[in-house]
């Protein structure tokens, strides 16, 4: 049987880490014990152009790991914002990176947050990190997974050499959630699902 | 997570491990005592070939990149040959390419397992998935009158256990068998858990495998039989064997049966996206269920016949990537007992499942109108 489920969209240039953000939520969910997919588009759209990839979150089976219409999109470039903002659902989430999409969204039957996330990720010291900022703020506007989850996973992303940069990167996560009005967070979305932190 | 120590299992086992599908498959050659692999890289399969390349050596194996894919398939001959498990991965013009060598390895019963990760077609058509491969599959992998086993699955953990069942079927029946898989299985991230490994040095030497022929009889791995009658004795017997395949290893899954009057016909990805349509069939008390194939040669034929008079389907609909090439074996299985209908989409798009509800209820407005009671859902 299918659950209630998620559906996200991520896209952005290649090199700006959207199939990363794709796979920290996919392994958080995993460990959460949820049912995960994820998706990449691939091919020649990865060479400059423009990168997505699709995370299906579920409390039951997932059938297509390809979605059409996402429940919540994120656009860090105006190509994707162009390419996903129309797709969203009615009352779905939508998030701009907005230090890098001037564009706003007219559409008054989805909630949209605009993210400064290069810029909150520049000050915090390099802005290699806007990816985890958004992931951050996504998890506030969604409720998908909790903060602390999502923060505990990139503890598995930085092995060796790169362990210094898990704190920075948790900081910028807790920032990237900080940035959406607390009367604007989402309560956990797999509300029964017990989700260690 | 995967670790990257030498010497160490890279994917342990018993933990539930997010991976790709193409990484997925080739952990589970490993881990069932694949020690060689011969491939040429092509989207979307090419991490089957890059993971082999970094782990086969690891794991005291042979990894050859070849320089095409008909080396690669005349290199899998050569290996398997000598009883070891072999192997090589593809996508679809790379599979073309091996069909002469797929024939010779069908003709000299040698085992091994090729991966065809479908991309669409014809020609270089593009590079997004797809299910177009399934007459080549089935029925046109080489010249001459042989078969292969082809296993569909149509999630990473069933890739995964199809792929230790591939070689044991290979041995079995010493037959190539095909793993055919598309571009969405071969890429998507979903979790597997590898329950066990087996070591190749536990693995019996075939009473046929050329290894030498030291101090016993000379063994022959060949194709070539330019005695009519001895060739016709050695076709008969390979048909033999293609019987008893179709007696006994015939897979297939069926969900929500249960009151059903339309049944939905689809494999691998096509059947992620059908199980969701059913499920929104439900919803709206539309009586549909799904079978799925999980072996298409040997094809659930006797399976699917069974269902449709046992259950009094009254109308089939096929879900294929491709323009419909299964559905004339969905025909063969019923024998006109109820109507069969297609959807599919080609190109490299993969339909929503909207997309499939719509074709369900341009079905089920045919049907005739019933008196009964709206059923009740769940898997059978």
């Amino acid at each position: 049987m299918l659950g209630r489920r998620l559906e996200i969209i991520i896209a952005g240039f290649g090199g700006q880490g959207v199939m990363v953000m794709g796979q920290l939520l996919a392994y958080t969910a995993m460990d959460a014990g949820l049912h995960v997919t994820w998706m990449p588009s691939y091919g020649p759209e990865q060479r400059g152009g423009t990168a997505n990839c699709t995370v299906v979150i579920s409390t039951g089976d997932i059938a297509s790991p390809i979605v059409a219409r996402p429940h919540v999109a994120v656009a860090m470039n105006t190509p994707s914002f162009e390419k996903f903002e129309p797709r969203v659902v009615p009352h779905g989430v939508l998030l701009v990176n907005s230090t890098l999409v001037p564009e706003r969204s007219h559409r008054t039957d989805i909630d949209v947050f605009y993210v400064p996330a290069v810029e909150v990720a520049a000050k915090l010291g390099t802005e290699k990190m806007a990816n985890v900022v958004m992931v951050g703020a996504l998890a506030a506007a969604t409720g998908v997974l909790p903060l602390k989850a999502l923060q505990a996973e990139l503890g598995h992303f930085f092995e060796g050499p790169k362990e210094k940069l898990i704190d920075p990167n948790r900081r910028a996560m807790r920032h990237g959630f900080g940035l959406i009005p607390r009367e604007d967070r989402h309560g956990p979305y797999f509300v029964g699902v017990t989700i260690s932190g | 997570m995967v670790t990257e120590v030498l010497g160490e299992p890279h994917v342990p086992l018993g933990e539930r491990v997010l991976m790709k599908g193409n990484e997925a498959l080739a952990e589970a050659a490993l881990k069932a005592g694949c020690r060689a692999y011969f491939g040429y890289p092509i989207t979307p399969a090419s991490e089957i070939t890059s993971y082999m390349a970094r782990w086969m050596q690891v794991e005291g194996g042979t990894f050859v990149q070849p320089e095409s894919e008909v080396a690669a398939i005349n290199m899998v001959f050569g290996a398997a040959g000598t009883g070891m498990r072999a192997m090589t991965a593809s996508s679809s013009p790379g599979i073309s390419l091996m069909s002469e060598g797929v024939s010779f390895l069908a003709a000299a019963e040698v085992p091994c397992l090729i991966v065809n990760i479908m991309r669409v077609g014809p020609g270089l058509g593009g590079i997004q998935p797809s299910q177009s491969d399934y007459f080549q599959a089935t029925r046109g992998l080489g010249h001459g009158d042989f078969r292969v086993i082809v296993l569909v699955p149509a999630n990473l953990q069933e890739m995964v256990d199809l792929t230790f069942d591939a070689f044991s079927l290979a041995e079995a029946y010493r037959i190539p068998v095909l793993l055919l898989a598309d571009g969405v299985l071969g890429q998507m991230m979903e979790p597997v858990t590898f329950t066990r490994a087996i070591d190749p040095a536990s693995l019996q030497e075939p009473e046929w495998a050329t290894t030498g022929a030291s101090g016993r009889p000379k063994r022959v791995v060949k194709s070539l039989y330019l005695d009519p009658a001895e060739l016709e004795e050695h076709n008969r017997s390979l048909q033999e064997k293609y019987r008893r395949i179709e007696q006994a290893e015939v897979r297939w899954k069926t969900y929500a049966l249960e009151g059903a009057r339309i049944l939905l016909v689809a494999y691998g990805t096509s059947a992620r996206v059908a199980y969701h349509a059913m499920e929104l069939a439900e919803e709206r008390d539309i009586p549909v269920g799904l079978f799925r194939p999980i072996t298409v040669y040997p094809y659930p034929y006797d399976a699917l016949r069974e269902v449709v008079q046992q259950r009094g389907i009254e109308h089939i609909l096929v879900v294929e990537l491709s323009a419909g090439q299964m559905v004339e074996d969905v025909r063969l299985a019923v024998e006109g007992r109820c109507p069969v209908s297609f959807f599919g989409r080609s190109g490299g798009t993969i339909p929503a499942p909207l997309e499939v509800l719509e074709a369900i209820r341009n079905v089920a407005e045919e049907l005739p109108a019933t008196g009964a009671a709206p059923r009740k859902g769940g898997a059978s």
